[in-house]
């Protein structure tokens, strides 16, 4: 664990992107291989399952450190993190010993299965055993959430430095359903055989906003463009008479689409589409909340499949009768997309996504301005010429969103963050006027600047006029502008509105709060859009 | 809450524990800050009165517009310096009489200099603690555990969190980051507090290891405590025609407000740090963006207030800036007669604002505004500020 902790001092240790590429490469070459290994998972998202509860972990350190529980939970709330918290209270190492990070693991997943009464010995034995760093790591395994400051690229980066082996394909390497407890170093990452995982992805290639004019791309007519559909980004995989399905976070979603099974008698094996899983219905898509009934849940009723049946919108063909085309051109794949997608029935779970066909920049402006109307949050441009990339590059693929709905609120209820943010309000609950009265609509926590939310910390401590927990009710006097993507009708909410992706755009300072907006202006954009 | 405190305070809170401090006018609060009403004085008031002890020389204690001061004769050169005013000075441990309690200043191992008030009358004995550490430095008067009846303490790190390393570690942390970035011929910034934790930090590493460089407002206080007699290593003064590379991989120390300014970027490519208790959270640490911080503070951390608060062998505990409520609570249990005031300190703070002028005003602007007390007062939950600002 001491080398372990060592990376993850050094990766913390530093802000600059080549130092911390540096150190994991280093890593990856000397430290052993179930190690690499796991921290190759680790920082690809795969961790070990939560095997005791917070609230356990909680009372155990206290209980060891000679502090009462509400001790424990004042100093939880200033540190902002439980395995920090419970490192930092408990006594030096009484009994230190070195194991592995790979042995670590293996001691949490133990406890897994195991009665309550068996892990806490278990867990004091660690924490007696492990020191600084190490034991805030160890608890950090244990309580499930991890953040070294280091993205899956740059890890991916580290690792094609270590090995040798090309960062794309690296990437392709690691996708997946893979675990460490299944395979080894030598199969996952040395191993040139990606196919040997029928149901693996590509990585997906990701866009950034276009900024300023598009009129700096070039040619119109080397650049593709089409909708930028609102559902979920999603890869279906056709190998071997079986068919999967990834989304964009990696996450294997086959079982909660069944209505893409059909693709299997539809297009020959060997087949990857890139597109976006939409709800659809009358050759539109629905609201995003329409499709969102169906991904909280395993299993889909027949109900909902009836009211939101969805389709995969394709953009683009990454294989191609078992091969990967990926480096072929852009205009070439679409092509052959449309080709395979051309002879399908109509009522197949597949469409391609339509051109939006522009002669010139001006044009292509005017068709954004109806994203909207057209059920989309904006537009992609594609350069013709392009290959598939790995992951999110500037240069080939853009996206044009369309500006966001927004509404000025006045800040209500105010709540701290956690880790970076522990200390800071950040989380804040936003009101409209309905006639004298305030309505709470939405929940914000981003778009202020560090130096802002220092200001707003400030001005809440001083403003609180009662509190729930760790909610402040605050005096309603500061007004922001709400951005936001989309919004629905709710149940759920006193206003009435579920808003999509709400952010701060602005603190408007220079806004009273009687001038805010309305509910009857919310209501205005439900009829419009919702 | 902090109402009843105050009140309880006020009464002198005569209790059958504590028969000596029976009377009701030892110390009591003002909107000024802590007052002793029979010698007509007040302890680092913030806001103007006639007759101000002053412990030490950070900004949230020394304020301007007192009648008279008195200070430790350490702690006096700078005061001074700062607002210009004439200072009375005494000795550790040397007594004077106020209006009939007899004063006295102790070592508080803050800064050179700081004190913790000592006050004595018919038989009664409080210490104000100021700004104090337990474990010694290398710089200032180590701190001097001093018995009384009734301790008002800080708290700023008053949760047991807050534990830190030995001194000698610390240090050596910071030895081998310079020494690293000097390998690699890179610019090392360390951003400080200008009076106390520079010096300390000039006084605690290895100063011969290569060139160090001061920021004008730690310069200036370095001037200050040389002139009284302060044994600090030789410092460059960085000045808009010092040419920064002629230094290379030199050690610069700054204001925290300093680092991530446009005054930053003469030194190219540096690596970054802080030095300061807060850097114990993670949280806080990230928040700085800073590449490193090294948990080095002038304050007690949890360990050493508790074993401050033995040390006086006082029954009543009050406790002042920092985690109030929870330290409070927490003596209450460990069987205290504890008490909790709200001050108008900042205690340590790294959200410091940014400087509008040269050197001496950043000096002054360190620890002053609002905005940054709040900021200090990171979380303190139940004693936050919405319990002050009801009170005022």
């Amino acid at each position: 664990m001491k080398r372990f902790a060592a990376l993850f001092a050094a990766l913390d240790g530093t802000t600059r992107t080549s130092a911390k590429v540096a150190a994991l490469a280093d890593y990856f070459r000397e430290a052993p291989e179930a190690d690499r290994l796991w921290t190759v998972a680790l920082l690809s998202g795969r961790r070990p399952k939560r095997s005791v509860s917070a609230t356990r972990l909680a009372g155990w350190a206290a209980e060891r450190a000679g502090l009462p529980e509400w001790l424990f939970a004042d100093a939880y709330a200033v540190a902002g993190d439980l395995a920090e918290t419970i490192a930092l209270i408990l006594p030096e190492p009484a009994r230190p010993a070195e194991r592995s990070l790979a042995e670590w693991i293996a001691e949490v997943r133990a406890l897994a299965a195991l009665p309550e009464e068996e892990k806490k010995p278990r867990i004091l034995a660690a924490w007696e055993a492990l020191g600084g760093t190490e034991r805030f790591l160890f608890n950090k395994l244990l309580t499930g959430g991890f953040r070294m400051g280091v993205s899956q690229t740059l890890m991916t980066r580290a690792l094609a430095q270590a090995t040798g082996i090309p960062e794309p394909e690296l990437a392709h390497r690691l996708m997946g359903d893979w675990s460490p407890e299944r395979t080894s170093w030598a199969s996952l990452v040395l191993a040139d055989d990606p196919a040997a995982d029928l149901s693996r992805p590509y990585p997906f290639c990701l866009a950034y906003q276009i900024e300023g004019d598009p009129a700096a791309l070039g040619p119109p007519a080397d650049w593709f463009a089409e909708w930028k559909w609102d559902g979920i980004r999603g890869q279906l995989i056709l190998r071997g008479g079986a068919h999967h399905l990834w989304s964009r976070g990696e996450e294997l979603i086959t079982d909660r689409f069944p209505e893409l099974a059909g693709a299997r008698d539809l297009l020959p094996p060997g087949t990857v589409i890139d597109g976006e899983v939409l709800a659809f219905a009358g050759g539109r898509p629905l609201p995003f909340a329409q499709l969102q009934r169906r991904i909280g849940r395993k299993s889909v009723p027949r109900s909902v499949l009836a009211e939101a049946p969805v389709v995969l919108m394709a953009y683009d063909l990454l294989e191609a009768g078992g091969a990967d085309i990926r480096q072929r051109p852009f205009a070439e794949r679409r092509a052959r997309l449309a080709a395979l997608l051309a002879a399908l029935p109509p009522e197949a779970p597949l469409r391609l996504s339509p051109e939006a066909v522009f002669d010139d920049w001006a044009a292509l402006a005017r068709l954004r301005e109806r994203s909207r109307a057209a059920g989309a949050e904006g537009l992609m441009l594609k350069r013709r010429a392009a290959p598939y990339l790995a992951g999110r590059r500037k240069g080939d693929w853009w996206k044009w969103k369309v500006d966001p709905f927004s509404i000025d609120a006045v800040m209500v209820y105010a709540q701290a963050g956690h880790g970076r943010r522990a200390n800071l309000y950040t989380d804040f609950t936003f009101a409209v006027w309905d006639g004298d009265d305030l309505v709470p609509f939405t929940r914000a926590y981003s778009g202020l600047t560090d130096a802002e939310f220092a200001r707003i910390t400030a001005w809440v401590r001083k403003n609180t006029l009662e509190r729930f927990g760790p909610v402040r009710r605050v005096r309603p006097e500061h007004v922001f502008e709400i951005g936001f993507e989309g919004i629905q009708r709710s149940s759920r909410h006193r206003s009435g509105v579920a808003l999509r992706f709400p952010r701060m755009l602005r603190w408007r300072e220079d806004k009273p709060a009687a001038e805010a907006s309305t509910l009857a202006d919310l209501r205005a954009l439900l009829d419009l859009y919702g | 809450m902090s109402l009843a405190d105050r009140g309880r305070l006020a009464a002198g809170a005569a209790r059958a524990r504590v028969p000596a401090m029976a009377r009701p006018d030892l110390l009591t609060v003002t909107d000024r800050g802590i007052f002793c009403p029979a010698g007509g004085f007040h302890i680092d008031p913030w806001r103007p009165v006639a007759r101000a002890l002053v412990t030490h020389g950070h900004a949230d204690h020394a304020r301007p517009g007192m009648g008279a001061y008195l200070a430790a004769e350490g702690a006096a050169p700078v005061i001074r310096h700062r607002l210009g005013v004439p200072v009375q000075t005494l000795r550790f441990g040397e007594p004077v009489t106020i209006g009939g309690v007899t004063v006295r200043f102790h070592p508080a191992g803050n800064v050179p200099g700081s004190a913790q008030d000592q006050g004595e009358r018919a038989g009664g004995v409080w210490v104000v603690s100021g700004d104090y550490k337990t474990e010694a430095d290398r710089l200032s008067e180590p701190f001097e555990p001093v018995r009384c009846h009734t301790f008002v303490t800080e708290c700023t790190f008053g949760l047991p969190v807050f534990r830190w390393r030995p001194e000698a570690e610390a240090m050596a942390a910071v030895d081998a980051w310079w020494a690293e970035n000097r390998a690699e011929g890179r610019v090392s910034v360390l951003g400080a507090y200008a009076l106390g934790k520079a010096q300390r930090l000039l006084a605690g590493i290895d100063a011969g290891a290569g060139p160090i460089l001061t920021h004008g407002a730690v310069e200036t206080v370095n001037a200050v405590l040389r002139a009284q007699g302060l044994r600090l290593p030789p410092t460059i003064r960085v000045t808009p025609g010092l040419d920064v590379r002629a230094y290379p991989g030199a050690l610069v120390l700054a204001t925290p407000s300093a680092l991530g300014s446009a005054w930053m970027r003469r030194f190219g490519r540096a690596s970054t740090a802080f030095a300061s208790g807060w850097m114990a959270l993670r949280g806080i640490r990230r928040r700085r963006a800073a590449d490193r911080g090294f948990v080095i503070s002038d304050h007690a951390d949890w360990e050493g207030l508790n074993a401050a608060v033995r040390a006086t062998g006082a029954a009543r505990v009050i406790a002042t800036h920092g985690y109030t409520a929870s330290f409070r609570r927490w003596l209450e249990e460990q069987g205290y007669e504890a008490g909790a005031i709200e001050t108008e300190f900042a205690g340590e703070s790294l959200e410091a604002p940014e400087p509008e002028t040269e050197a001496e005003t950043e000096a002054e602007t360190e620890a002053e505004t609002e905005a940054e007390a709040e900021a200090a007062e990171t979380g303190t939950a139940g004693a936050g500020a919405a319990e002050t600002g009801a009170a005022e």
